[in-house]
């Protein structure tokens, strides 16, 4: 226990020096954007992990809140409705929500590859949505010059207040999350994720129970979603389009789906080589390269990065420490 | 007045063929991906990629040829063995893993496509179709038709009997519809099943294939066109039903049609009407129109 | 001011000559261009000619400025604009970038114009993108288009084809998005003044494969209708026209400047027959007559060889002549970047020279204007399809020539806007 108390620590110390020791682009680019994106993400390792349901929408759901947020705070060419800043952070975040539900209930009876398969295709239908629809998502140009708000004075759209921003609401949705799954709702959903006959024979709702699961991570893939867009100050068709989607499952993939950590460590790694990795090969096959790790870690290491490092400490300090809220082999999810 | 609506159903006929070509095309793709995932419950995302595959190499095939149906017969074998390849290669590793295999099967699309961008570069390439397809037919109402189109209805038409008298009329038919009832049983009697598994992979990839060649004559292709082709494969099979041949011509026939009325009387959101379709269907009956229940 | 192509070049073999013999210049500092084009996905061959155009740009200048070294970096993007965004942040924030030359796509560069408002310290200028708003709504000080946007460039056409084929009565069928919008804008305000009328338009989604169900609404031959414009890109050109054909349609084809761009004469297959003779309108010909034209042709396929394009693309142009611009005002004020490139900035305001296609001069907004061509494809002698120049319209400016406050009246383009009253 202490080992991780100090892990704690030493992650709180980085997150609160970090900015005095990087320029504006580690900052806001490369600090902002792992943070914000490491938070959609978060959302799909939270479902994942402990609800078993692997959902390829929650960048859509970030969307939502994205453009809700653009929406309610800078209109664009007559589309939008101008409020105050509270009043359309809360109206997005419970958009987020809602859409969470939405998607919950359409993808409510179905498990494992199903539920990826479904999830996709609603994530393109919203995309094909926003393409097309002028009234409310401004087609194809979407929003721009979306600024976050100055609050008595401090401009949160500035680099270092946008990165304390990200970094506390970051840490507020991974501690929330830690915390959710340890009541008798989170037990409840891993119970779901292992036995559903059983919890069904038990009284449980089970529906209801996924549905409000996808709900929470609505809700937390919002707050992402709402970051995100301060990060790029706008938002577009292009930021809930086939790519970014399959990014969000990617940076999953990559820090390890089984742990909320991974969402993280998956965000940061995944940022770093999507800015850098023009300096080591030809940019032009970088595609070919993110694929190709993509690849190495489902077939060698499918609980990912934060996999491989806890399988190795285990290795190393010679007795394999076993978490109990989380399921350390993340093969089995979807079965 | 009269006019007018002569006019309107001169219209509506010509949409509705194109509805039944577009469902054609729909069907011969998707048929292969629910062959595979009816006997290995594997979602194969790379299915898209083995389309476009299959369309440039019939592309390059036939050009070199000059013939057309050399570069069907070509994109089905390269495409075919890249399918097996992809079977032997990374996904018999984790054979019941279904989850894992469509994560792997991701990745493979994302390097196939970028290689694919390398070798064949941004443009549209379309196939040259034999001399004898590329006329009109007169049709009812319609006024005329042409030839290329109502061949790939013939084509879907072929290809799903073909498929249906395999399945229900042979052994290697036998073999893999027993293997979608129960796997461990078709083991314990002796059966090859690792070799059963290649085969329906090889199978359902020389479909992508051959789709691929067909639509690139018909229409043509591009990068971009595999995560196209991917989606309708993953809407008709969620519609339709997973796994079953009927059902993915059904789930096709929808969805093109839908697609093709959306785009002619309401072409700004004929895209959207197919989800809502996929929606309507899985709140009526989660496993597809003709699914078995999972 | 206005330099021309020969002085052009009597400059540049000067400022090589002292890049080899002036020792004295390596001890000033060195002046940091990004390039930001698409290296990824579908529009990679397009963003790969685009940085051409700035190396080619950089080499005429020997590759520094009045003893300031010029050092090139890129970035890339895959035609997203929040990817271009996280770019441009890579090369000004984190590599330091004095000059940004870029981005290719009309969002992006909506994006990138609005970030330069962020950055007072960098002066922006834009690749190949040319989207209306980046430099008309509330445009950014620092960022300066020395290229004509996607109105300027169909503009004329609307006018040449009442006034010169006698067509008055056309259909339209295009993209839903915002770049055939702001085609057809250009077009109409010149078509419906010369008494032109629009039947209909016929919208479709971007990457729309099959426009069979659009075709059977559309005449087939010249009637009622004159002809067509189309407005698609890529393989959705190449698809409408050969189903169109298919179907036996024979209307004359006008085309958006996407139509008969490096990506569709590209084209393998039937649809290839289909392009000759489709005419259409942009910043570039192939075929100019034009000795700064001829002249650039010629060094960059010099410098480039076999791994360049046959010809330089639309792109290479554009990214071309905006870093030529960048190099010229740093010439005048030699290389000095003091207090937010005030003086850079001001130079490149007023600067007036002669690109590849003619002389180009900013206006208020800092877009350029400059001449259009009239084009119709041809194929050529080696069986490459190219852009035969059928008319040089100079000095179209940002505001279609109607003046600022006639244009700004018609509102920005969409869907609906304009219309020709029939």
């Amino acid at each position: 226990m202490t080992l991780r108390r100090l892990l704690t620590v030493v992650v709180a110390l980085v997150l609160l020096v970090y900015p005095f020791v990087v320029n504006s682009f580690w900052l806001v680019q490369i600090g902002g954007r792992t943070l914000g994106f490491g938070t959609i993400v978060l959302s799909l390792v939270f479902l994942t992990a402990y609800t078993g349901m692997l959902s390829l929408a929650q960048m859509t759901v970030a969307g939502v809140a994205g453009y809700a947020t653009a929406y309610f705070t800078a209109p664009t060419g007559g589309v939008g409705l101008e409020l105050a800043w509270p009043v359309a952070l809360i109206l997005a975040l419970g958009l987020a929500t809602l859409a969470g539900l939405l998607i919950g209930l359409v993808a409510v009876r179905t498990r494992g590859i199903y539920t990826l398969m479904i999830t996709l295709a609603v994530a393109m239908a919203f995309y094909y949505l926003t393409l097309q629809n002028y009234a409310v998502f401004n087609g194809f140009t979407g929003f721009n010059n979306v600024e976050p708000p100055v609050i008595a004075g401090l401009d949160l759209g500035a680099p270092l207040p946008f990165y304390y921003l990200s970094a506390v609401l970051a840490v507020l949705c991974y501690a929330g999350v830690r915390h959710v799954v340890r009541t008798p709702f989170g037990l409840a959903l891993q119970g779901l994720r292992d036995e559903p006959q059983r919890l069904q024979a038990l009284g449980y709702n089970v529906p209801l129970l996924r549905v409000l699961a996808f709900g929470l991570a609505g809700f937390v893939a919002g707050i992402g979603g709402i970051l995100n867009l301060w990060l790029n100050a706008s938002i577009s068709p292009g930021s809930v389009a086939l790519n970014p989607v399959i990014d969000v499952l990617m940076a999953g993939v990559l820090g390890g789906i089984g742990h909320p950590a991974g969402a993280y460590v998956g965000a940061f790694v995944f940022t770093i080589v999507d800015n850098f990795a023009i300096d080591f090969i030809a940019r032009e096959r970088f595609n070919t390269l993110i694929g190709l790790v993509f690849l190495a870690i489902v077939l060698f290491s499918p609980d990912g990065l934060t996999g491989l490092v806890r399988r190795a400490w285990a290795r190393w300090a010679g007795t394999g420490r076993r978490r109990d809220d989380a399921p350390d082999d993340s093969t089995n999810i979807g079965k | 007045m009269e006019a007018l609506l002569d006019i309107n159903w001169r219209l509506f006929a010509i949409v509705t063929l194109n509805g039944l070509t577009l469902a054609s095309l729909y069907f011969i793709v998707a048929s292969g991906f629910s062959l595979i995932f009816g006997l290995m419950r594997v979602v194969n995302m790379a299915h898209g990629s083995l389309y476009l595959l299959g369309a440039y190499i019939g592309f390059e095939v036939s050009e070199a040829t000059g013939s057309w149906l050399l570069g069907i017969a070509a994109a089905a074998v390269v495409v075919g063995a890249a399918g097996a390849a992809l079977q032997v290669s990374i996904l018999s590793w984790m054979q019941g893993q279904d989850l894992r295999q469509a994560l792997a099967t991701i990745g493979v699309s994302i390097v196939a496509a970028d290689l694919m961008l390398a070798q064949w570069g941004g443009s549209a390439y379309q196939i040259t179709l034999p001399g004898a397809v590329s006329s009109f037919v007169p049709v009812p109402v319609a006024g005329r038709y042409a030839m290329a189109r109502l061949m790939l209805i013939g084509f879907a038409l072929v290809i799903g009997i073909g498929l249906w008298l395999m399945l229900n009329r042979t052994r290697v038919g036998m073999l893999i519809r027993a293997g979608v009832d129960d796997r461990r049983m078709l083991e314990a009697l002796g059966v090859n099943v690792p070799l059963v598994f290649v085969g329906v992979f090889a199978i359902g990839a020389g479909l992508a294939g051959v789709a691929g060649v067909i639509g690139g004559s018909v229409l043509s292709v591009s990068p971009g066109e595999d995560a196209r082709y991917l989606l309708s494969s993953l809407i008709v099979v969620i519609v339709g039903g997973m796994g079953s041949i009927p059902g993915a011509a059904i789930g096709a026939l929808l969805v093109a049609m839908a697609e093709t009325y959306g785009l002619a009387y309401t072409p700004t959101y004929g895209i959207v009407y197919t989800f809502a379709i996929m929606v309507a269907v899985l709140a009526v009956r989660p496993q597809g129109l003709l699914g078995r229940a999972a | 001011m206005l330099r021309n192509g020969l002085t052009l070049g009597a400059t540049a073999t000067l400022a090589a000559l002292m890049g080899t013999t002036a020792l004295s210049a390596q001890e000033e500092e060195t002046i940091t261009i990004g390039g930001l084009a698409t290296l990824e996905g579908p529009f990679a061959a397009p963003g790969e000619d685009g940085l051409r155009g700035v190396e080619l740009a950089i080499e005429e200048f020997g590759g520094e400025i009045a003893g300031h070294p010029i050092e090139m970096i890129t970035a890339s993007s895959d035609g997203n604009p929040d990817v271009a965004l996280e770019s441009a942040r890579r090369l000004v924030e984190q590599d330091g970038a004095d000059i940004m030359i870029g981005p290719l796509s009309g969002s992006e560069g909506i994006r990138i114009a609005q970030y330069a408002k962020e950055q007072p310290g960098t002066t922006f200028l834009n690749g190949g993108s040319a989207a209306i708003e980046t430099t008309l709504v509330d445009p950014a000080e620092n960022f300066f288009r020395f290229n004509t946007e996607g109105a300027q460039w169909t503009a004329p056409l609307g006018e040449y084809v009442v006034n010169e084929r006698g067509w008055d009565n056309i259909v339209i069928v295009s993209e839903d998005y915002s770049f055939p919008y702001a085609q057809i804008f250009g077009f109409m305000a010149t078509y419906c003044e010369a008494g032109g009328t629009v039947q209909d338009k016929y919208f479709t989604p971007v990457g729309n494969n099959d426009y069979s169900s659009v075709i059977a609404q559309l005449p087939l031959e010249t009637g009622e209708v004159d002809g067509m414009y189309v407005v698609l890109g890529g393989s959705d050109a190449v698809n409408f026209l050969s189903q169109y054909a298919q179907m036996g349609g024979q209307l004359p084809i006008v085309g958006g400047t996407n139509v008969t761009d490096q990506t569709v004469l590209t084209t393998q297959g039937p649809a290839r027959e289909l392009l000759p003779g489709i005419l259409s309108s942009g910043p570039v010909s192939d075929n100019a007559d034009l000795e700064a034209w001829q002249e650039f042709v010629q060094r960059y396929q010099d410098y480039f060889g076999d791994e360049g394009l046959p010809s330089p693309s639309l792109f290479a142009s554009n990214y071309y002549t905006n870093t030529k611009a960048a190099l010229l005002a740093l010439q005048e004020v030699e290389g000095d970047l003091s207090n937010d490139h005030e003086a850079l900035n001001e130079a490149l305001s007023n600067l007036e020279f002669t690109s590849p296609t003619g002389p180009v001069s900013l206006n208020e907004n800092r877009q350029a204007t400059a001449a259009i061509y009239i084009n119709e494809v041809v194929e050529q002698a080696d069986g490459s399809l190219a852009l035969e120049p059928l008319e040089r319209i100079e000095e179209v400016d940002q505001y279609l020539g109607l003046g600022r406050e006639a244009y700004m009246e018609l509102g920005l383009p969409s869907r609906d806007n304009p219309s020709c009253p029939s």
